[in-house]
């Protein structure tokens, strides 16, 4: 069994509310933390080698000693619950269920960076998990948590709940900033990065929900305990949410270093591919990683197993890699089609762009539209061509990264799966009608026995 | 020491204050490096960085830290560092991303320039006749929108529109209450009015001068003319709102329309009011200066009267047209 820091009382009736998360040992690393200075607590945070569990990867003590401390200018903390990438629900599924987690590493983080004042900006389409939050603030707050002077410490702390407006662009961090202000939101050129000038032009640190969360488990046990577990740069645990076609499909908490073939094929985790089928398929970190094959998500080009790591994942580059991106991990059987689902990508990205920069705005419409035409059966042999080009053209000319997010996609399934592509154009009819089946894209994995 | 910063663009170096963009450390510079502007507008405080057809490569970080730019950055914001190195025409990456650029701007265009007022004056022709391939790979219906008007003097044509902005800040910025901006979102975004209030303010047609496109057009000098007949000059007069200064267009002994001064970069250089803009449209209105320069690039000097019409005596007299080299080139060349 893999080590849990954050899912650990997961399944302990109650633990949503106050009383039964302070029982279990909640709001200890509060106590802690206050006793420490802010400086104390970036060290340990620093120590504990915690990477951004938003995707990027970035680390998050890095992240924290980046932000500016000028005199008589206030900090926020602003936590990224916009969590709309599609096949990634771990935050929703930890706001849900243990969201005093959430809130205590809040309280630890905003103390950490000197905020007074923190938000959470949630995505406007969770209204239960707004209830929820807003409940749990409630709860800390006559606990003496939050507010004025806490633990009597002289700390204060407000902490407010923002709903989005359901944008999924509003998770990029310079348009959640612009949304929190009540603007459109379109994401800022860079620099100043919000470390420099951020929420309301004051230094600004945003952090996923899961980042903040891990903060608690890292000040309770120490950054040293923290790096112990994981491999290499990615230390400690993540939150996977696998969905697909999966006999488990769900939210596991993983100590990173696990290998993909584990997580998929162990009764722990995942539990196999549904209804016998085979592997043909994964993207590992959410919609916006690349697509990669079953041959190359379960090894390395060397051979050598791949393993849910930031590094083990992005093992050769776009070529033979992916990313570990936001944790969304979806599998597709033998019976998907890629191109579907490419073109299902593509549109979510169409319909989400912002419309602010032109590659991105005019760029994913134009691949939507290609891919449309390719899975009902009137793509061109040219057009395959054309869409790698296209997306040649968005990725990296834009403001922000989702040009690069609509782009991966579309270049990764057409390097790895262009057989499919091409069957599409030569036998659009039957395309329409079957699917192009496994192919030669794994080797030949042993079936597994169907669980149930 | 001094206080300002060397950056090298092209092989070219220039010093330049700190905090300079890279297009305006090219503008100093000036010629054939400097990147096109679609979105940038130097007198509008944070416009820029949308169009992406200012991209450069940074290939030296600065003296300090020598490190290229992971990507190609847009040159309009970002700002120069000493001893950075920058490459416009002379990557190749540069180029072709540039020509990404422009095929994307173009493919929801209507490419109606030949019933579109900006014709002659629309930067969006000038970068698809430098960059643009000659024929678009775009095989699909493109986005309408119905026109609108905003205001009575004003037409909006979505169709055209690259989005850049300028028109939001513009009206925000020059004026107070603003009224529109940009409605939705991704390619259906459009700039419009909220339920189609008109633009009611004294400086509300200088979005006419900062479109570069010809989404935004005067509807007082809509399908008059084209813009290659009629002859720009400059001309003033004593405005109590605004400073006076503008461009008057002729065809004939007539006054077509009225705009503000363009600098090279194609910026306005100041902004004048709606009553020189659309009410003053006679000559005895307006104190005549000068003929306004066209650069010989433009369609509009191709009947231009700064051209020279070579004397009798210049024809036969070799010496004489070795002289006259340039101003004749220019008459054998139209």
């Amino acid at each position: 069994m893999g080590r849990k820091l954050l899912l650990e009382h997961i399944n302990v009736p109650g633990i949503n509310t106050f009383d039964v998360y302070r029982q279990k040992g909640g709001y200890r690393a509060v106590e802690k933390a206050l006793k420490m200075t802010p400086d104390e607590v970036v060290e340990e945070v620093k120590k504990s080698g915690l990477r951004g569990r938003g995707g990027a990867g970035f680390p998050t003590g890095m992240k924290w000693s980046f932000l500016a401390k000028p005199e008589g200018v206030a900090r926020y903390l602003v936590c990224n619950a916009d969590e709309s990438e599609p096949g990634t629900f771990k935050d929703r599924f930890l706001m849900t269920h243990i969201p005093h987690a959430l809130i205590e590493g809040m309280i630890v983080s905003s103390f950490a960076l000197g905020a007074k004042t923190s938000y959470i900006y949630v995505r406007g389409e969770m209204m239960p998990q707004i209830r929820i939050l807003e409940r749990a603030i409630a709860e800390a707050k006559n606990a003496g948590f939050l507010g004025k002077n806490i633990l009597g410490s002289g700390y204060d702390l407000e902490l407010y709940v923002q709903p989005g407006g359901g944008a999924y662009i509003c998770g990029e961090e310079t348009a959640l900033l612009e949304s929190l202000e009540g603007k459109r939101g379109n994401p800022r050129i860079k620099p100043p990065f919000p470390a420099i000038a951020g929420l309301y032009g004051c230094p600004t640190v945003v952090n996923n929900v899961e980042s903040i969360a891990a903060t608690v488990p890292i000040i309770n046990d120490g950054g040293d305990e923290y790096a112990k577990i994981g491999i290499g740069r990615s230390t400690g645990t993540k939150l996977i949410s696998a969905s697909g076609n999966l006999v488990k499909p769900g939210v596991y908490e993983i100590e990173l270093g696990l290998s993909v073939e584990e997580f998929l094929y162990s009764d722990e985790y995942c539990g196999g591919i549904a209804n016998g089928k085979r592997l043909k398929a994964t993207v590992a970190g959410g919609s916006s990683v690349p697509v990669l094959p079953a041959n190359l998500s379960l090894k390395l080009a060397n051979g050598e197993p791949r393993l849910m790591s930031y590094e083990s994942l992005s093992e050769g580059g776009f070529a033979t890699g992916t990313m570990m991106g936001s944790g969304g991990f979806i599998a597709f059987d033998e019976d998907q089609c890629i191109v579907r689902n490419t073109w299902n990508f593509s549109r979510f990205y169409h319909h989400e762009s912002c419309g602010q920069c032109s590659p991105c705005r005019e760029g994913t419409g134009w691949m939507e539209k290609v891919l449309h035409r390719l899975e009902y059966g009137h793509g061109k042999m040219s057009d395959i061509d054309l869409l790698v080009d296209v997306s040649k053209k968005i990725e990296g000319n834009t403001i922000c990264p989702l040009g690069d997010a609509a782009a991966w996609p579309v270049a990764s399934a057409i390097r790895h799966f262009r057989d499919e592509f091409e069957w599409h154009v030569k036998e659009p009819v039957k395309a329409l009608e079957t699917n192009y089946g496994l192919a030669n894209y794994a080797e030949p994995i042993k079936k597994v026995e169907v669980t149930s | 020491m001094s206080d300002k910063v060397k950056v090298t663009i092209d092989g070219i170096s220039i010093e330049v204050a700190p905090g300079t963009s890279i297009l305006n450390a090219a503008r100093q510079i000036g010629g054939d490096i400097v990147p096109p502007a679609m979105c940038y507008y130097s007198k509008l405080e944070g416009s820029g960085g949308k169009c992406r057809t200012c991209i450069v490569k940074v290939s030296k970080g600065s003296e300090k830290d020598p490190r290229p730019m992971p990507k190609l950055v847009a040159s309009c914001r970002t700002t120069v560092m000493d001893g950075m190195e920058v490459q416009n025409i002379t990557s190749p990456e540069v180029i072709e991303a540039r020509s990404g650029v422009v095929e994307i701007l173009l493919i929801n265009h209507p490419l109606d320039c030949p019933v579109c007022d900006q014709a002659g004056e629309c930067d969006l022709q000038n970068l698809g006749y430098e960059h643009g391939l000659q024929k678009t790979r775009y095989e699909f219906e493109r986005r309408t929108f119905e026109r609108i008007d905003i205001g009575d003097k004003i037409q909006l044509h979505m169709n055209r529109c690259i989005l850049c902005y300028r028109c939001v800040f513009t009206a925000d910025q020059i004026t107070n209450k603003r009224v529109h901006g940009i409605l939705n979102r991704g390619d259906h975004s459009e700039i419009s009015t909220y339920i189609q209030t008109a633009v009611d303010n004294d400086f509300s047609g200088n979005v006419i001068d900062v479109c570069p496109v010809g989404a935004l057009t005067d509807k007082t000098f809509r399908f008059r003319n084209r813009v290659w007949f009629t002859k720009p000059v400059d001309a003033h007069r004593d405005c109590p709102t605004c400073s006076g200064k503008v461009t008057l267009w002729y065809k004939g002994a007539d006054v077509l329309r009225v705009t503000a001064r363009k600098d090279i970069y194609g910026e306005v250089e100041e902004f004048i009011c709606n009553t020189c803009r659309f009410d003053k449209k006679k000559t005895e209105d307006w104190v005549i200066e000068h003929p306004t320069h066209i650069s010989d690039a433009s369609v509009i000097s191709s009947n231009h009267y700064e051209t020279m019409k070579p004397l009798p005596v210049i024809q036969n007299n070799p010496k004489l047209q070795a002289a006259n080299k340039v101003e004749l080139e220019k008459t054998s060349k139209f």
